[in-house]
C-alpha cells in the first residue's frame, strides 16, 4: 500500500489524513524529519504559512523537504501551495521553491471574502466545490507548469511534473477526486522508480 | 456561483488554525512579535485580560484605531473581541474586516439573557464554553469555533483544565449513548438536540475547540493539547511575561510538539519569570469572568 505523509507542524492535518485514506492509501502525520524516510508522497496542508515556515526552520526541515521533493510527489493546498511556490509577490524570498510560479497571499481579501465556488479541474472533473479561505492564487506560471483550474481567470490549481497544488481546500469537502488524482501520481512515480 | 460566509468557509477558517497558538496583542509591535514567533492569528485588544481585571469598570470592544493598526501590521488573521450580545460592536468589527470575532466573557456583557445570532454574520465567531451544554448552545447560535473559558487573566490553568475535561467527558458520554437517550441528555445539558446528534454521529464536536483562559507556560499549552484541545489562545501569558519573544516562540513549539517532553524541557529553560498568577479561590464570584454567558 502506498504511504503518504501529511506535514503536521500546524494546520488541517486530520482532514487530509481522512481524504488520503478514503483514496486508498495509508496516511501518516509527519512531525519529524525521520518520518519522511519511508514515504511515497507528501501533502502540505492548509494552515498559516508563516507559522509553518517558522517551525520548518526551527527543526531544519527545509533541506530534507527539498531533498524529498527531488523524486517524490508533493501536493500542497492553500498554505501548502505558498510553501511550494518559487516566487511570492511582495516578498524577496520564497520557501521550498518547487513549482515555477508566482503566488499572491491572501489574494481574494480577508476572511469575510472567503468563499465557495464550483470549479472545473482538468484531468480531475467538473462540479468540484472549491473552498477558498483567505486563499492565495497563482499570478503566473512558467512553461513547465500545467494549469489545472481557473476561477474568474485566476489560476487556482496547477501541476508541474510530480508536484500538485491547489489554492482551495479539497480536504474540507467529501469530494476526494483531487486526492485520488494525487494518489495516482504517487503510484506512477513509485512505478517509475521501481 | 460564488458563496461567501458559508458554514464550511467559516468553520474551515478555524480548521486551518489547528495546532497553532493565537496570541493577545495590544498594538502593531506586539502583533509583529507574535507573527514572527509563529502565531497562527492575533487577537487585537485594548488591554490584555489581566489588565482588564486590574482596571475594573466596564470593558468594551477595543478602539477601532488599535484594531486597524493590528490589521495593517500582520498578514496572519486578526481576531477581535465584542461584548456578549452586543450586535453593533460585532457588526462594526465585521465591517472593519476583522477575520474572526470573539464574543467574549472577558469584556463586560452587553446582554445578560441573549448571545449574538452568529449565523447571521459573514464573519465567523469563536465563543467560550465550560461544558457541552454551553458549547452546543453556542454552536446552535452559529459559532464556528469554540474555546474553553478557563479563567482569563489569572495565569492559572486549573479552570481551563476543568472545562476541557468536562467537555471531553461529556462528548464521550454522548457518543456512547444510544440515540433514543439523546433527547433527555439534550434536556439535561440545555443543548440543542441536533447538535448532540451531530456530535454522536461524528464522534467529535462539529467545530474546532481551542483552550483558553490561564495558559502561562509552554507546559500549560502542551497540557491543554494533551487533554484534547485543537490549539491554544494565550492572553496575558505572553506579553505579561519577562521576555515575550522567547515565551511566544516556546509556547508555539510546545503546542506543536506537545508530547515531546525533552523538547519542552529544553525550551522551558531560561524563559524568565512567567506572569504572576492568581489563585482562583481568592476571586470573589463577581470577579470570575467564566460566570458570564448563558
Amino acid at each position: 500500500m502506498l504511504k503518504i505523509g501529511v506535514l503536521a507542524l500546524q494546520g488541517a492535518v486530520r482532514e487530509h489524513v481522512r481524504a488520503i485514506e478514503a483514496s486508498g492509501a495509508e496516511a501518516v502525520a509527519v512531525k519529524r524529519i525521520e518520518e519522511l524516510e519511508d514515504l511515497d508522497g507528501l501533502v502540505m496542508p492548509g494552515g498559516e504559512s508563516t507559522a509553518m515556515r517558522r517551525l520548518i526552520d526551527k527543526y531544519s526541515f527545509l533541506e530534507p523537504l527539498k531533498e524529498f521533493a527531488k523524486n517524490k510527489p508533493v501536493f500542497g493546498t492553500c498554505a501548502g501551495l505558498i510553501l511550494m511556490a518559487k516566487r511570492i509577490q511582495g516578498q524577496d524570498t520564497a520557501h521550498l521553491e518547487l513549482i515555477d510560479m508566482t503566488v499572491e497571499r491572501n489574494a481574494f481579501g480577508r476572511q469575510v471574502d472567503s468563499f465557495e465556488a464550483d470549479l472545473m479541474i482538468h484531468g480531475v472533473g467538473e462540479d468540484f466545490t472549491g473552498v477558498f479561505i483567505r486563499a492565495p492564487f497563482i499570478v503566473e506560471v512558467g512553461p513547465e507548469v500545467e494549469i489545472l483550474s481557473k476561477h474568474n481567470d485566476r489560476i487556482v490549481a496547477a501541476k508541474q511534473g510530480h508536484f500538485l497544488c491547489a489554492a482551495f481546500h479539497p480536504e474540507l469537502t467529501d469530494d476526494y477526486r483531487l486526492h485520488q488524482f494525487f494518489v495516482k501520481m504517487v503510484q506512477s512515480s513509485k512505478e517509475v522508480v521501481a | 456561483m460564488l458563496k461567501t460566509g458559508t458554514e464550511r468557509v467559516k468553520r474551515g477558517m478555524a480548521e486551518m488554525q489547528k495546532g497553532g497558538v493565537i496570541m493577545d496583542v495590544i498594538n502593531a509591535e506586539q502583533a509583529r512579535i507574535a507573527e514572527e514567533a509563529g502565531a497562527v492569528a492575533v487577537m487585537a485588544l485594548e488591554r490584555v485580560p489581566s489588565d482588564i481585571r486590574a482596571a475594573g469598570g466596564v470593558a468594551r470592544m477595543a478602539d477601532p484605531t488599535i484594531v486597524e493598526e493590528v490589521l495593517n501590521a500582520v498578514s496572519i488573521p486578526v481576531m477581535a473581541k465584542a461584548r456578549i450580545g452586543h450586535i453593533v460592536e460585532a457588526r462594526v468589527l465585521e465591517a472593519m474586516g476583522v477575520d474572526y470575532i470573539d464574543e467574549s466573557e472577558v469584556l463586560t456583557p452587553a446582554d445578560e439573557v441573549f448571545h449574538l445570532l452568529k449565523s447571521d454574520y459573514t464573519v465567523p465567531f469563536v465563543c467560550g464554553a465550560r461544558d457541552l451544554g454551553e458549547a452546543s448552545r453556542r454552536i446552535g447560535e452559529g459559532a464556528s469555533m469554540l474555546r474553553t473559558k478557563g479563567e482569563p487573566g489569572t495565569g492559572n490553568i486549573v479552570e481551563a483544565v476543568r472545562h476541557m475535561r468536562m467537555i471531553q467527558g461529556q462528548i464521550r458520554k454522548v457518543v456512547a449513548m444510544s440515540e433514543d437517550e439523546l433527547m433527555t441528555e439534550a434536556k439535561n445539558l440545555g443543548a440543542p438536540f441536533e447538535v448532540l446528534l451531530q456530535i454522536k454521529k461524528a464522534g467529535k464536536l462539529p467545530v474546532v475547540n481551542f483552550a483558553a483562559g490561564g495558559i502561562a507556560t509552554p507546559a500549560d499549552a502542551a497540557l491543554m493539547m494533551q487533554l484534547g484541545a485543537d490549539g491554544v489562545f494565550v492572553g496575558s501569558g505572553i506579553f505579561k511575561s519577562e521576555s515575550p519573544e522567547k515565551f511566544a516562540r516556546a509556547i508555539v513549539e510546545a503546542t506543536t510538539h506537545y508530547q515531546d517532553y525533552k523538547l519542552i524541557a529544553e525550551l522551558s529553560k531560561g524563559l524568565g519569570t512567567p506572569m504572576k498568577g492568581i489563585d482562583i479561590s481568592t476571586l470573589a464570584p463577581g470577579e470570575r469572568m467564566q460566570e458570564r454567558g448563558w
